[in-house]
């Protein structure tokens, strides 16, 4: 196994692509304390010490091996109006979509059960 | 245009159902993402910030009304409803879902095209003058031998593991529209002084990314007919010498420079001499073939002005600039090459909706002999329309909100998708691009300020071609924020030449003012028609820097 590389500042919160459609996806809690790939960046679980990070990187690396998604790391997050939001201006654009189109991506609410669409 | 025959569309197809096979393996896990990748790269396929990314193929930049039409269906079925044209002359969709991939390959084979050697250390897509065949100023059509040069490239067994990348553009006219000095190699149809035969000038090493170089010549005169095997030569040269230890010093670029051009020049000769020319350049029959299908269109013989062009210029003024900014002259008497701006003020560069897109294959059809073709700035062009024509395509195009009157001025920026699409961007393009656009939407004062070409990266790679633009902007990460460092005096033409930077990166919101300032400068200090390049060339950087600098303080 590769040498792990520095984990970022936390606390974190994990996302990837979704192997059929590409859609940024995020790892939330899913029922009796398992992991689930949800669309919705606010539904992301955040892991704010190493055993919650250890869980998601666990959590990445099952879902390499098992070609749901690709392409999954750990994002380091502010809490803004109780929400993970991505500290990089990069992982921000990831968590809404083309800045230049309102109307497309997660900021118009595709693939976002609870978003009002727009 | 050209058309397959029966072993292109065999090719083709066998790739659509490889790649379906490389998809479903993928899916059900035989293949991982490392053994995927590659596959997936050979065939266009990129993985973006936001989803999936599909680029196609336009060779040359060449299309019909039957292939627009595909585009706008695949854009309309499996995107969201449009498309990227790119400074490489082809097509991208942002959102394609991987497992409809299969499907819509299989859709475009059906009209000819594909994504084949659209990324990979392979021959790219080769790319071409966008006026091929109508310019005024040209030689000799350019397309036959981009065709000869993508069909001997295509899966070639020698070249399909390239130490990097390689991009080829053919111009055959005296003013460079193919941006040919920055490419890994130029070529150039030009007659030999004294034998008067059509030859090829040949540049090596151009390139523009994080080590920008203007290419070398390094044969002045190649004869056509010897075209594939010193192409073969300075592909073994670079494959046997170029660096694989380095992904960025593995362009051909980085061996001509280490070695020196005559050096590189030497070593392609030697191998020329060695190499069995016969059985490597094509077959005349099969050049006369493919040069077939580029023969000129039926043209009606027309009167060299138009009156009804002359009369609806003289009642309409909107109309009238339209004309004079987007039309370039045709080599036929009566005809024109008109562009179709992709720059509506305030759009992104580039993109067109697949209504757009619709129309433009609509009047195409009915006015330009169903032939059309993408220009490395990101517009599209009709290449043969009647002058008597341009009114109804006008009122056409303004329908559609593609009568945007701004082709090579300042509002006609090239930029790439920079970090709004692209998973290597440092920072965003297009919303850069945007607030230029505003600044300087007034239609006078774009037409004052003449020929000026904004080009905007938004990284380090250069997809916006920054080096080479007269104002150069790459974004940059610095500190957390965009930044955005501007570059000055870049040309993208016969006169290439790579930009120098002004002064420190400013922020976003500071990018229009400096604009602003830099162009202020080239209005004070003009002499009677210069054009800004040529005022850049002939005063220097440094009243340029001066002002600039003014924008930083203001900024600070």
């Amino acid at each position: 196994m590769a040498a792990a590389a520095k984990r970022v500042p936390l606390p974190a919160i994990l996302l990837a692509n979704d192997l059929l459609d590409g859609d940024v996806v995020f790892a939330t809690a899913g029922a009796a304390g398992t992991l689930v790939w949800t669309r919705d960046p606010a539904q992301a679980l955040v892991a704010n010490d190493d055993a919650a990070a250890d869980g998601l990187e666990a959590f990445a690396a099952a879902g390499l091996r098992g070609n749901t998604v690709v392409d999954a790391y750990l994002v380091d997050v502010a809490i803004e109006g109780g929400h993970p939001v991505p500290r990089h201006f990069r992982e921000r654009f990831k968590t809404l979509g083309p800045s230049n189109r309102p109307d497309l991506g997660k900021q118009a609410g595709e693939g976002i059960a609870s978003a009002p669409k727009g | 245009m050209y058309r397959y025959d029966e072993f292109d569309e065999h090719f083709v197809r066998e790739r659509v159902a490889q790649f379906a096979d490389q998809v479903s393996r993928r899916l059900d896990g035989s293949l991982t993402e490392d053994e995927f990748k590659p596959l997936r790269l050979k065939n266009g396929v990129y993985l973006q910030l936001h989803a999936y990314m599909l680029r196609i193929a336009v060779p040359y930049g060449t299309l019909n009304s039957r292939q627009l039409r595909r585009l706008a269906l695949i854009g309309e079925k499996y995107d969201r409803g449009y498309g990227h044209f790119t400074t490489r002359q082809n097509l991208q969709f942002n959102w394609p879902k991987l497992r409809d991939i299969p499907e819509i390959l299989g859709l475009l084979a059906d009209v000819e095209m594909h994504c084949i050697q659209t990324s990979g250390n392979c021959i790219r897509n080769v790319t071409a003058d966008h006026f091929a065949g109508v310019a005024q100023d040209e030689i000799e059509d350019p397309r036959p031998t981009a065709e000869l040069i993508r069909q001997w490239s295509s899966a070639h067994p020698e070249f399909s593991y390239l130490p990097r990348k390689f991009k080829i553009a053919v111009t055959g006219a005296e003013a460079d529209r193919a941006v040919i000095k920055a490419h890994d190699i130029g070529l150039r149809l030009r007659r030999h002084p004294d034998t008067h035969e059509t030859c090829y000038e040949v540049s090596v090493g151009g390139g523009l990314g994080r080590t920008p170089m203007i290419g070398k010549v390094v044969r002045d005169y190649l004869p056509k007919k010897d075209l594939l095997a010193y192409l073969e030569a300075i592909m073994r040269v670079y494959n046997l010498e170029g660096r694989r230890d380095n992904k960025y010093k593995a362009r051909v670029k980085i061996l001509v420079h280490e070695i020196g051009a005559e050096e590189f020049a030497r070593r392609v000769e030697a191998e020329f001499a060695q190499l069995d020319g016969p059985s490597i350049n094509a077959d005349p029959e099969e050049v006369a073939r493919i040069a077939a299908y580029f023969a000129p269109p039926a043209y009606e013989t027309l009167p060299a002005v138009s009156n009804t062009l002359e009369a609806a210029k003289a009642s309409n003024p909107a109309f009238a600039r339209w004309v004079e900014v987007n039309t370039a002259p045709h080599k036929v008497p009566g005809y024109t090459a008109l562009t179709i701006s992709l720059k509506p003020i305030g759009q992104a560069p580039g993109d067109a909706s697949s209504e757009q897109m619709r129309v433009v294959a609509d009047l195409a059809q009915r006015y330009s002999f169903d032939e059309l073709r993408v220009t490395h700035a990101q517009n599209l062009v009709l290449p043969h329309v009647r002058q008597r024509d341009l009114f109804a395509i006008w009122q056409k195009l303004g329908e559609a909100g593609l009568a945007e009157a701004n082709i090579g001025l300042v509002t006609d920026i090239i930029a790439c998708p920079g970090l709004d699409y692209c998973a290597l961007a440092t920072a965003r393009s297009i919303p850069i691009a945007q607030a230029i656009q505003q600044r300087f939407a007034n239609e006078a004062r774009q037409r004052e300020i003449g020929p000026l070409g904004i080009k905007i990266s938004g990284c380090i790679n250069a997809c916006g071609h920054h080096h080479v633009g007269h104002i150069g902007i790459l974004g940059l990460e610095k500190r957390g924020i965009e930044s955005y460092q501007i570059t000055l005096g870049g040309d993208a033409t016969e006169n290439a030449a790579i930009g120098e930077i002004l002064g420190p990166g400013l922020a976003a919101e500071d990018v229009p003012d400096a604009i602003e300032r830099i162009v202020a400068v080239y209005l004070a200090e003009r002499a009677e028609g210069e054009s800004f390049i040529d005022n850049v060339r002939r005063i220097g950087l440094a009243p340029f820097k001066a002002a600039f600098q003014e924008t930083t303080r203001a900024a600070a």
